[in-house]
């Protein structure tokens, strides 16, 4: 059967101010397919993931990105959301004053209205979240704080992953979500995203260590080094990255850089 | 004073020739302000000398003060000479005929709040007979609580009925003599509300100037008097969530709330007047005077208020604790948008010895919003054993506004023990986005944000109250992030 589809990014050029972040991303990501983004720090993994939800303190100033059939640069934020694209923050927001039960709810009502569904019941609701907390062994205390208020570095993550497991997202990016957790944390939370897998969405895995990739494994790995994918493999490409560092990529001449990298990841 | 004698002469003339029961809609005096105006307001209102004297001791007071400048508002002078200070209610012939004449602005606004199809036309000032639907619902009301000895009418038939009450207790927490605004007010002062629960009374329900006969139309210069005598209690909601329509710019109202022992009023506010367009042309300027007394022992006076309209909002909704273990509070959300300022906050006077007092100030600025908390905690020397708690938290969205805090301790007893916390937090665009990025509107995010930010205070207000309250923050919002 055909995978559907997902994303596909074409030349992505984007800046921030005067500073040329990305310049020229391709990626393709179908149903069904796990993605890692891996590079070094500051190579520009977290500004693709804003643009692609929709970020707009970036400019794009070259290049396209079809989320399902639709033109995604031109879908406000929320609009993005509700068509099932999920970002877990590196870092976070904390919003005072608001518990996170009720932002939660006020998300997934959301997303159901633009679906044409009803609002989800109070009962119905709390059942879901009861069910979707064990999978990623949340503390329920953290249900009836303020969203991401006071919460540790790994309690933040969790949370992350939490709500994606409530919003069952079709494309979810997740920026660094292995940062800050310990290694039970990172495995309980892997083993969460792995149950959530379905053939019918897919998971961009962005970070810049090889060890969340023990838990969570990879279709396709690519390497971003200076605002392009300068390698795409399998996970293998993960091992080698972990035995030899970013520097081989890094020193390859500029010339090929600017290949195109996705005719190797059509399926 | 430019008016002149004759004009006066004429009109309290023709007064007296047509009777001005009959002919009382489309009577107005000429603009300003004199002793003729004053004699002339009394007249119309058929009121006691005793009414006439109190308004011309503050009027002769008036004209030797002057507007106070140490708010934090600004404003162009006010000519006080070009007021109409007497204006009855608007014939028919000058309202809109319906809805369909109202600004659109307006009804959307009303559509947004979900107001009733036939509030709006009584919110709005269309000329229907609906209004007689709610006089009925008055009369019952009044009935019932008639039956209770609670009375609740308009200040012009207090003064008519219960002249003792009035005499006892007019400007017994107010003087005349109070302030600017306050003075002012008690020279010209038209009409308002008028309560008195009798000892031991709870009253049944909330009492809303909503079912007052004749309320829709809000004075320029009111006069609300309260007082629950011993072991009584009364909540009281004041004005409604629905901007009304409205042609005077400077209101200037007064209201006196008086608890004596083991008594309890609670009063809510929304205010939700004009607050001027985008510019910052237009818009009421809401100078008001609220104080309470908590006279007897064990009584206690609970302000509740949440301020989203006018383009000017000076108020301090205070309390005097005078006996013993009385108990004040204060719980506000004050929002500024686009040009508005407010000031805002309260006093607690401890003169009573266990006296306990607690300060909520919410104060969220947007746009171009000026917003300040100016608050006073004063004890006195014999009061002892003194608590008070004061919390003074601003929210900011957007960079242009302002957000000022002035609090003032004044204690001269050391027994007293007081606690003061103050945050300003801000409604940042990471906050916004993250809110978007799980598919919350921008919109929806910040009145989510702002109502979990006046948590504390909204849940003060009486249930359906604060539901409102909570839609009209939202709407009053609009537009402030993109
Ligand atoms: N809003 C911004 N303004 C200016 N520079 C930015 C902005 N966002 C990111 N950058 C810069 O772009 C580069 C890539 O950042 P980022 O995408 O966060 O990298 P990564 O996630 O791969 O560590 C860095 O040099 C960073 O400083
Ligand atoms: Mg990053």
């Amino acid at each position: 059967m055909e995978k559907e589809r997902l994303l596909t990014v074409r030349n992505l050029h984007a800046k921030a101010g005067d500073i040329d972040i990305l310049q020229g991303v391709d990626l393709t990501v179908n149903a069904g397919e796990v993605h890692a983004l891996m590079g070094p720090n500051g190579s520009g993994k977290s500004t693709l993931a804003q643009i692609l939800a929709g970020r707009d303190q970036y400019e794009v100033t070259e290049g396209e990105v079809i989320y399902r059939g639709k033109n995604l640069l031109e879908l406000a934020p929320e609009e993005r959301a509700c068509e099932g694209l999920f970002l877990a923050f590196q870092y976070p927001v904390e919003i005072p004053g608001v518990n996170n039960t009720y932002f939660l709810k006020a998300a997934l009502n959301a997303i159901r209205k633009h679906r044409g569904e009803e609002d989800l019941d109070a009962v119905d609701f709390l059942a879901l979240v009861k069910e979707r907390l064990q999978l990623v062994e949340m503390d329920p205390s953290l249900l009836s704080r303020p969203v991401n208020e006071g919460f540790s570095g790994g309690e933040k993550k969790r949370n992350e992953i939490f709500q994606m497991a409530v919003l069952e997202p079709i494309l979810a990016i997740l920026d660094e979500t292995d940062s800050g957790l310990d290694i039970d944390a990172l495995r309980i939370v892997a083993a969460g995203v792995n149950r959530l897998k379905r053939p019918d969405n897919a998971t961009v895995v962005v970070t810049h260590y090889q060890r969340l990739l023990n838990y969570i494994v990879p279709d396709f790995v690519h390497v971003l080094i200076d605002g392009r994918i300068v390698k795409s493999g399998d996970k293998n490409l993960a091992l080698e990255l972990e035995n030899r560092g970013y520097d081989w990529l890094e020193e390859q001449p500029k010339g090929r850089r600017k290949t195109p990298q996705r005719g190797a990841l059509v399926s | 004073m430019p008016t002149t004698t004759n004009d006066i002469q004429s009109l309290v003339d023709q007064e007296y020739k047509y009777g001005f029961v009959t002919d009382i809609e489309s009577e107005t005096v000429p603009p300003g302000l004199n002793e003729e105006i004053i004699r002339l307001i009394s007249v119309k209102k058929h009121e006691p000398d005793f009414m006439l004297e109190w308004r011309l001791n503050a009027y002769r007071r008036w004209i030797t003060m002057k507007e106070p400048k140490w708010p934090h508002v600004h404003y162009p002078p006010i000519d006080y000479q070009s007021i109409i200070y007497y204006a009855a209610p608007k014939s028919n012939a000058d309202r809109p005929k319906s809805l369909d004449e109202v600004s659109p602005e307006l009804l959307a606004i009303y559509d947004k709040l979900g107001v009733p199809l036939q509030e709006r036309e009584i919110l709005a000032g269309v000329a229907v007979d609906a209004v007689l639907d709610s006089v009925s619902v008055a009369t019952t009301f009044k009935n019932k609580l008639s039956e209770l000895g609670i009375i609740f009418c308009s200040f012009s038939e207090a003064v008519q009925e219960h002249l003792d009450l009035i005499k006892q207790y007019l400007g017994s927490v107010v003087p005349y003599s109070d302030n600017f605004f306050a003075t002012l007010n008690s020279a010209v002062f038209t009409d308002g509300s008028f309560c008195y629960i009798p000892p031991g009374v709870r009253c049944p329900i909330e009492l809303s100037t909503y079912f007052r006969i004749n309320a829709a139309a809000t004075g320029q210069f009111e006069r609300t008097l309260i007082i629950a005598d011993k072991g009584s209690y009364v909540s009281y909601l004041e004005g409604c969530t629905a901007p009304m329509r409205d042609e005077n710019q400077l209101h200037a109202a007064v209201v006196e709330l008086i608890a004596l022992e083991d008594a309890e009023i609670k009063y809510s506010t929304v205010q939700n007047w004009y607050p001027g367009d985008k510019e910052g042309k237009g818009g009421i300027y809401n100078f008001v005077t609220k104080r309470g007394r908590c006279i007897g022992a064990r009584s206690k006076i609970s302000w509740t208020q949440v301020e989203t309209g006018s383009a000017i909002t000076w108020k301090y909704p205070s309390v005097i604790l005078q006996g013993e273990s009385s108990v004040g509070e204060f719980y506000s959300v004050a929002l500024t948008n686009n040009y508005q300022q407010a000031d805002t906050g309260t006093k607690m006077i401890h003169i009573g010895k266990n006296t306990h007092s607690t300060i909520v100030s919410k104060g969220i600025a947007a746009a171009h919003g000026q917003n300040t908390y100016r608050g006073l905690v004063k004890v006195l020397r014999g009061a002892d054993n003194v608590r008070n708690y004061s919390q003074c938290d601003s929210l900011l969205i957007g960079d242009q506004c302002g957000a000022h805090t002035f609090p003032y301790l004044e204690a001269h007893n050391r027994t007293a023990q007081i606690e003061h916390e103050a945050s300003t937090s801000k409604i940042g665009e990471d906050q916004i986005f993250y809110c978007k990025q799980r598919g919350i509107s921008a919109e929806d995010a910040v009145s989510m944000i702002v109502n979990g930010f006046c948590k504390q205070v909204l849940k003060e207000l009486p249930m359906e109250f604060a539901v409102e309250a909570q839609k009209l923050l939202g709407v009053s919002l609009e537009g402030s992030v993109g």
